[in-house]
């Protein structure tokens, strides 16, 4: 499933500040762990500190054990937002989630969740505008800025799981934050993380001049095998073990190597995403890959 | 008690959608924070924002000194900046709980003890 579009979210803001009784903390701590959970995002105001920077849109729930009985539903008076009240006293803290995706349906806000965040992010200060990920990657991630910098155009068209073309950067500047291990998961980038980074590239290309002929001649080996032995199994198993061994290596999901392209393939595709972001093809610099 | 009035915000990130934070470490922050006096800011995926472009990430990023229980602080910089709202370089605190233990991360947190928090 692919992230929300970028639009309205309700918020949430469970009030304790004046006007209002304080929820117990282990009360509080269930309904936020709750909420969080189920992908809400929650201020938690406390003697009305002011949490909520001015400039922020979007309708928003506000929670609390009112002292008075409050309007069930009004008007932000700066953005015209529609702001719901709901009184806790008497609520289960396993139940305010129910109580907040009621509240969700009715504001036609966007359902949060059902996505896993898993996109590349570039750090700048390492990026060299290389476009090895634009021309490496499989599923039209990255684009070109009018100005011809790369950028994560698509993060949603990523590959959950696959940090291919991470490995794949020669300066390490493309980090997954969900990823199990560093530099890819931005923690720091070493001396030996830049020289391992590079070997795993280097190994790649020793497999035979890239990693796309590689596979491809693999592809063409088993099929042969297949052909002259009449062993499907065996091809299949030959198959099997090295893209295995390419997966280990490259921490790359199976599906991804079984799909990639060829060179040639790639290098029209760099040379068509520096072609829309000048403009050449009519369209915007950041419109989608053709099919 | 309210925070001094120049006490950074606070920023708590779930990262709901992965199993990168320890548990132990993002509840024991979490429940130092509700049985805290502190007012915060608590969010289900900072990743998820950014992909989305929420909104929220300016107000964030531009809305004085904050201070962020995350992930790695390179991470949270470059997310920041892919949202188009880049964090400053001074009055920014990132704790980071894939790497601190629950006590630690908590203290940082909370103000009490600012060793293990890294700033950028």
């Amino acid at each position: 499933m692919s992230p929300a579009a970028p639009g309205r979210s309700l918020r949430i803001l469970l009030f304790e500040g004046s006007g209002s009784r304080p929820v117990p903390p282990a009360d509080r701590f269930v309904m936020m762990s709750t909420l969080l959970q189920r992908g809400y995002a929650v201020t938690s105001v406390r003697h009305g500190d002011p949490v909520t920077p001015a400039g922020r849109r979007g309708p928003f729930a506000v929670l609390g054990r009112f002292t008075a009985t409050p309007p069930s539903e009004a008007q932000d008076e700066a953005t015209g937002d529609r702001v719901f009240f709901r009184d806790l006293e008497g609520t289960a803290p396993d139940s305010v989630a129910s109580l907040v995706e009621g509240l969700q349906a009715e504001s036609g806000t966007s359902k949060p969740g059902g996505w896993k965040p898993w996109f590349p992010v570039i750090d700048y200060g390492r990026c060299t505008n290389c476009m090895q990920c634009l021309t490496f990657c499989l599923f039209d991630v990255y684009g070109v800025s009018a100005d011809k910098q790369i950028r994560v155009q698509s993060p949603s068209n990523c590959k959950t799981d696959c940090p291919a073309c991470s490995r794949v950067c020669p300066e390490v500047a493309i980090l997954f934050p969900k990823y199990k291990m560093g530099p890819i998961n931005g923690d720091e980038v070493r001396v030996e993380d830049i020289h391992r980074e590079k070997m795993k590239v280097d190994i790649s290309a020793l497999l035979g001049g890239d990693i796309y002929a590689a596979l491809r001649q693999r592809s063409v080996d088993a099929k042969q095998r297949f052909l002259r032995e009449r062993d499907d199994k065996r091809a299949l198993e030959e198959r099997r073990k090295c893209l295995a061994k390419l997966q280990q290596q490259l921490d790359i999901p199976p599906e991804v190597l079984l799909a990639l392209p060829s060179q040639d393939q790639i290098r029209a595709k760099a040379e068509r995403a520096i072609a829309r972001a000048e403009g050449l093809l009519g369209g915007p610099p950041g419109a989608p890959e053709e099919a | 008690m309210s925070p001094p009035t120049n006490a950074p915000r606070i920023v708590y990130c779930h990262c709901a959608y992965a199993q990168v934070v320890p548990p132990e470490v993002k509840q024991h922050v979490l429940r130092v924070l509700t049985e805290s006096e502190i007012s915060f800011e608590a969010v289900a995926d900072l990743c998820e924002m950014a992909a989305r472009r929420d909104p929220c990430l300016h107000s964030i990023a531009g809305g004085g000194p904050v201070r962020i229980a995350a992930c790695y602080p390179r991470a949270v910089r470059w997310l920041f900046s892919s949202a188009e709202a880049p964090l400053p370089e001074q009055g920014v605190e990132i704790i980071n709980m894939r790497v601190a233990t629950a006590e630690e991360a908590a203290a940082a947190v909370v103000g009490a003890e600012a060793r293990s928090a890294e700033t950028i």
